[in-house]
């Protein structure tokens, strides 16, 4: 049969000879082998105390974004909910009542958010269908649970902590995300 | 006036007793120690061969992974197989536990010390038989594999002590007569004697590099260690005489095997590379405590390298097939055997003459 490459050869049927058939040498070649590997470099991480950088474009747990007073961003339009192919996001949209403008950005707000983890794909077209810059994906797994009701994330869950009463929090939960220009 | 004789004689051998009691729990729970972090050391060298890390989570470099090992062990739950025999199935991890104990006792550690006034030999027992007395006793040990892998009552098991038992039966044969070789070599069958001839003269390696390496494979076959590891080959034999074994029990057998590793390389130490011999070190020349330092602190790196030998080895060459070991044993090691010892024969005839 005609072989479709080059790369398959033939196996050498040859007795061995008598430095071959004293085992001795090709063992001692195989240990010098295996001793070279204790100078190798281990391409172990330290998972704990040591983190492996993630790439910009990574995509993890959702968090609701905030101003930088505190207000919150969503104006619950819905579009990262039709946006969703897994159909994760369900909201419910409230208006704004006077005395509330240092919680919510504009007249109209979420009254309720909620994500299913399970059912998210951490796609990301949530974060692009959003207009005004109110969810992103962060660099955060979505850490393990015991129940499933425990994995339906309310919005007290994916809110970004307050940058007025905890800025290192928020901060930290911001990351090195590149700031987008705000759309009002 | 006999009565006198009587008392002065029992006071000088309770001196003695309690000297050797002593000497005998501090050289078993050294070799308990030693063997725990064996284990260790398996683990980590393992690792660094093979580019990873090793356990290094329980304490400082992961040192206290043995003290975990060992706990873990010891809750786990005891079972023993409603069809066994269940007297065997205790004796056989506790025969192999002890006859890995046992040859501790022939071998030389170190020279003399003087504490209280007293000058203590290191070494339990200075029979003139000591090597005689190492292989009954180390022959012995395929009783424990057996007994315990037969009273399990399962053919895997079975299998696994009949590996055993012929490996160790026939790799005994070549140990043995490279042996001899040595000890035409030699002249005595005293391992006090041998170090204290190394120490004088060169190292029995020299004179015999046949030997040892004959010495060093069957050292390896009777160990079960691998490329030998056929007894316990775990994806042929689901783990072969200890199949049924669980909790401590388990531990005792895996135990003996680092316990024997131990006691092999501090043999071969003796046997062939000056026992507690420093090399260009005058010994006689120093104190005599600071001369059974430094021999124990020679010995015991001698024993590391061994260790490591074995360990590198085990992590370099895969299991033999169990006709080729056979092949191997028969047919190759035992020819070779015979012939350095006629080899020596011939040359220490020659040059007495």
């Amino acid at each position: 049969m005609q072989a479709l490459t080059d790369k398959s050869k033939q196996v050498s049927r040859k007795p061995m000879n008598f430095m071959e058939r004293m085992y001795l040498p090709a063992i001692f070649k195989g240990m010098v082998i295996t001793f070279s590997h204790i100078f190798k470099k281990k391409p172990t991480i330290n998972y704990p105390e040591k983190k492996r950088p993630f790439s910009p474009v990574f995509r993890g747990l959702q968090i609701l974004n905030r101003d930088e007073e505190g207000r919150e961003n969503c104006t619950a339009c819905g579009l990262c909910a039709v946006a969703c192919p897994a159909e994760a996001i369900t909201m419910e949209a409230a208006e704004r009542q006077p005395g509330e403008e240092n919680l919510y950005r504009e007249e109209k707000y979420a009254a309720k958010y909620e994500i299913n983890m399970l059912r998210c794909i951490f796609c990301g077209l949530c974060e692009e269908a959003c207009p005004k810059d109110a969810i992103y994906l962060s660099e955060t797994f979505t850490p393990a649970d015991y129940q499933r009701k425990q994995f339906i994330y309310s919005k007290n869950d994916l809110l970004i902590p307050h940058p007025k009463e905890n800025p290192t929090a928020y901060q930290q939960a911001l990351g090195n995300r590149p700031k987008r220009e705000s759309v009002i | 006036m006999i009565l006198k004789n009587k008392m002065m004689f029992l006071s000088i051998d309770l001196g003695l007793v309690i000297e050797k009691l002593v000497l005998i729990v501090v050289v078993i729970s050294a070799s308990l120690i030693i063997a725990m972090y064996t284990t260790f050391a398996e683990r980590k060298v393992a690792a660094i061969l093979q580019d990873r890390r090793g356990p290094n989570r329980a304490g400082p470099f992961g040192l206290l992974q043995p003290l975990a090992d060992g706990l873990k062990l010891f809750f786990k739950e005891e079972i023993i197989p409603n069809l066994s025999s269940k007297f065997l199935f205790i004796l056989g991890p506790a025969l192999a536990m002890m006859t890995a104990m046992m040859t501790s006792a022939v071998i030389p550690w170190g020279d003399k010390i003087e504490l209280f006034g007293r000058s203590i030999s290191l070494q339990i027992a200075d029979i003139n038989i000591g090597v005689l007395y190492v292989f009954g006793v180390v022959s012995l040990g395929v009783y424990g594999i057996m007994i315990g892998s037969w009273a399990s009552n399962n053919k895997f098991s079975l299998l696994g002590g009949l590996r055993a038992a012929s490996q160790i039966i026939s790799y005994e044969l070549a140990m043995g007569i490279s042996m001899i070789a040595l000890l035409m070599v030699t002249g005595t069958l005293s391992l006090k004697e041998m170090v204290l001839q190394q120490q004088a003269g060169n190292w029995n390696v020299i004179y015999q590099p046949l030997g040892f390496l004959i010495f060093l494979i069957c050292a390896f076959a009777e160990c079960n260690r691998t490329p030998f590891d056929l007894p316990e080959a775990e994806n042929e034999l689901i783990g072969g005489y200890h199949t049924e074994y669980s909790s401590m029990k388990l531990g005792f057998f895996l135990f003996a095997e680092y316990i024997n590793m131990f006691i092999s390389s501090v043999i071969m130490a003796t046997l062939f590379f000056g026992g507690y011999d420093m090399p260009f070190v005058n010994e006689t020349l120093l104190s005599p405590n600071m001369a059974a330092l430094i021999g124990i602190v020679a010995l015991m790196g001698k024993v590391i390298c061994f260790i490591f030998l074995f360990m590198w080895v085990r992590w370099t060459i895969p299991r033999f097939r169990y006709d080729q070991l056979m092949h191997l044993g028969w047919r190759i090691l035992i020819p070779l055997a015979l012939f350095n010892m006629l080899l020596t024969g011939g040359v220490i005839l020659y040059f007495h003459k």
